[in-house]
């Protein structure tokens, strides 16, 4: 996983709670093997019109949005499947940072173990943040995950965030779950030797 | 101290815990499928390690096979590879497998139960959300992603935060025509996709102890539909006389030790939850949803909301135009094209029995497609042993051949752009059954009902 620290970048709007897996990535582009390539299909069918042409007034389509890295959408966002092929697309579409104000729990997961942030802000902060990026789309954001701080233009004070100290730490060195899990060893062939209810 | 169902559970797999509230957490059994498991399995050799426990792994391709022809190779090259894959892998590494022609074959979250894989106060884990349907036997079982499916694969176990308690409450008798799916719509409905994120959720009270185990993995499969991290109910008799004899149930007298244990599987009376939610059950009419998310159910015969301001009201405008629907309008009288009756939440042999009572001797109406897939090879083999292919048959519905088809639309089962559906899978987002299909959620029988009528219709008037 790659490390995160900082990020300053431009925002994309999707102003849409309850967005779903199906939606990040729909389930006829998850027939692949491996886990590179998936960005060319995010949000594919809001993104490109049944001929395969780019649907103009989708938002990941508009020029003045183009290379941006951070994600600001409704709340709730990655409701639906457990698949991790949704991080996936977005990481390999180039985002590095989700901002909504309710993350469903599989997805933050599946984002925090791909190297892509999570950041929750409130239903007030999320609100203000897209009346920032609509009043001016080159607005960036900066997030430095050491201080948990987001900073936005013309806003006085940084917003705090909070995330898990354990995934922070995971994310900041680009560590994951397995590198901990496997140092468990002992102790988890010791559970198993006292196991009493698997009949 | 009093402990809850998920406290017990929970207390029982915790290997250890370490600094920041995280637990090592061990896992009893993992199911797999097609899907979400060749990266992990690829993670796996790329980091040089093999799996802890192959013994404690089920294999099974759902997913994505046809519905069709399933004695033929694949057609679709990219299928075709996955289910390949899947094949390779569980060779090479000494996994169980239940591919495509095995007797035992179906959807993982159909198969885990009927072959008694699923037992009350294991853990169980799938890189599929709707695990949670296992949690109907008294297993804490979850949804997980492929990294996840990679650290069970390395370790047998994951790296969780506990989650909060909620228990939902369902008292009185249900009406007729209102079965299990109703009850999990209408739950759904009340507490919307998000009202249960980050909580465990048990269902109880007098309305799930009287359903089937069929109805209760109907509901706890749900779960996730609410944002819960899964969905459990206390194990009792109906699950004991469910599990008894199945293929991997404890036999003699380990059968009788499991017993045991498993009547300890409850929430103390003076356990404490973090939520409460109490529901009539009585009060609860057969459910339809009419947006593109399962928290958009309204009572059939009701009509649906109007919504005015509020953030909510641009995806819900946007949700309805979708639909190609009006806010106040009622849903009574719209023709349906197409019906699906399948999917872990609604393909198990009660459920085609269901179907198959009501639909005896009548016919389909003639512009209605109408497909049913069972849950497994199993529950297949049993609709025919009991000649409800034949009923099916006889009044145009299509039996199809097990697997997961239009809940998700991975394989040839689609729905076309435009046409409405009314299907017994557990999502109407949009595009789930195929780009531009328009999805209404409802029970077999509500289905059942649209499949012979052609349109929706206020289904108590048509009850024997
Ligand atoms: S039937 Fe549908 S919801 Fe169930 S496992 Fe298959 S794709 Fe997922």
């Amino acid at each position: 996983m790659e490390k995160f620290q900082t990020l300053r970048s431009g925002v994309v709007p999707l102003p849409i709670e309850n967005v779903d897996t199906d939606q990040i990535i729909p389930a006829r582009f998850l027939k692949a093997t491996t886990r590179e390539g998936f960005g060319a299909n995010l949000f594919a069918d809001w993104r490109y019109a049944a001929d395969g042409r780019p649907n103009a007034d989708f938002v990941l389509n508009d020029s003045r949005y183009q290379g941006h890295q951070i994600l600001l959408a409704g709340k709730n966002f990655g409701c639906g499947s457990s698949r991790e092929h949704a991080a996936w697309a977005l990481y390999d579409a180039g985002f590095r940072v989700v901002i909504s104000s309710y993350f469903a729990d599989i997805f933050r997961g599946n984002a925090l173990n791909t190297g892509l942030l999570p950041l929750q802000v409130s239903d007030e902060v999320l609100q203000g943040l897209f009346a920032v990026v609509t009043a001016d789309p080159r607005a960036t954001l900066a997030v430095d995950l050491q201080a948990q701080t987001l900073t936005v233009p013309g806003w006085a004070e940084a917003i705090h965030f909070e995330l898990d100290p354990y995934k922070k730490e995971c994310l900041i060195n680009g560590y994951d779950d397995i590198d901990f899990l496997i140092s468990q060893q002992a102790a988890i062939t010791a559970y198993e030797q006292q196991r009493s209810w698997v009949f | 101290m009093a402990k809850t169902l998920f406290d017990k559970i929970w207390d029982a797999h915790v290997v250890r815990e370490v600094a920041g509230g995280l637990t090592v957490f061990y896992i009893d059994r993992h199911l797999i499928h097609e899907v979400t498991s060749p990266q992990a399995f690829d993670e796996l050799t790329a980091r040089g390690l093999t799996l802890h426990r192959p013994e404690q792994i089920v294999a099974t391709a759902d997913h994505n096979v046809p519905t069709r022809y399933q004695d033929q190779p694949i057609q679709d090259p990219l299928s075709r590879s996955q289910v390949d894959k899947l094949t390779e892998n569980c060779a090479k590494f000494g996994v169980e497998l239940y591919g495509l022609g095995h007797q035992y074959q179906g959807i993982v979250h159909v198969i885990g139960p009927e072959l008694g894989i699923t037992q009350p106060g294991l853990t169980m884990v799938c890189g599929d959300s709707h695990t949670s349907t296992h949690g109907a036997f008294g297993t804490i079982a979850f949804g997980i992603g492929t990294s996840q499916v990679t650290q069970v694969m390395a370790s047998q176990c994951l790296l969780l935060d506990k989650p909060k308690r909620m228990r939902i409450t369902l008292d009185g008798d249900l009406r007729p025509g209102v079965t299990a799916k109703d009850l999990i719509l209408y739950v759904i409905s009340q507490l919307g996709t998000g009202g249960a994120t980050g909580y465990f959720v048990e269902y109880a009270g007098s309305a799930i102890r009287a359903l089937s185990m069929e109805g209760r993995m109907t509901i706890c499969n749900m779960s996730i539909e609410m944002g819960a991290r899964g969905g459990l109910i206390a194990p009792d008799a109906t699950t004991f006389d469910y599990v008894k004899g199945r293929r991997f149930a404890p036999q003699g007298e380990n059968w009788n030790r499991a017993v045991a244990y498993w009547q300890t599987l409850y929430s103390d009376e003076d356990a404490i939850f973090d939520a409460e939610q109490h529901f009539d059950a009585s009060a609860i009419q057969p459910m339809i949803t009419y947006g593109t998310n399962p928290g958009m159910g309204i009572p059939l015969a009701t009509s649906i909301p109007v919504l005015t301001g509020g953030s909510e009201a641009t995806s819900f405008d946007k949700s309805l135009r979708y639909m190609g629907f009006q806010p106040g309008e009622s849903l009574l009288g719209k023709e349906i094209n197409y019906v699906f009756i399948g999917s872990c939440t609604n393909s198990r042999i009660e459920d085609l029995r269901t179907v198959a009572a009501y639909v005896k001797g009548k016919q389909k109406a003639a512009h209605v497609e109408a497909i049913i897939v069972p849950g497994s090879k199993q529950v297949e083999q049993q609709a025919i042993a009991e000649g409800i292919d034949k009923v099916l048959a006889e009044a145009g519905f299509e039996l199809r051949e097990p697997g997961c088809s239009a809940c998700l639309a991975m394989n040839d089962d689609k729905i076309p752009a435009g046409a409405y559906c009314v299907s017994t899978s557990n999502r109407n987002f949009e595009g789930r059954q195929g780009p531009g299909a328009r999805t209404l959620l409802a029970s077999p029988l509500v289905a059942a009902i649209t499949a012979v009528e052609g349109r929706l219709v206020d289904i108590t008037q048509y009850l024997n």
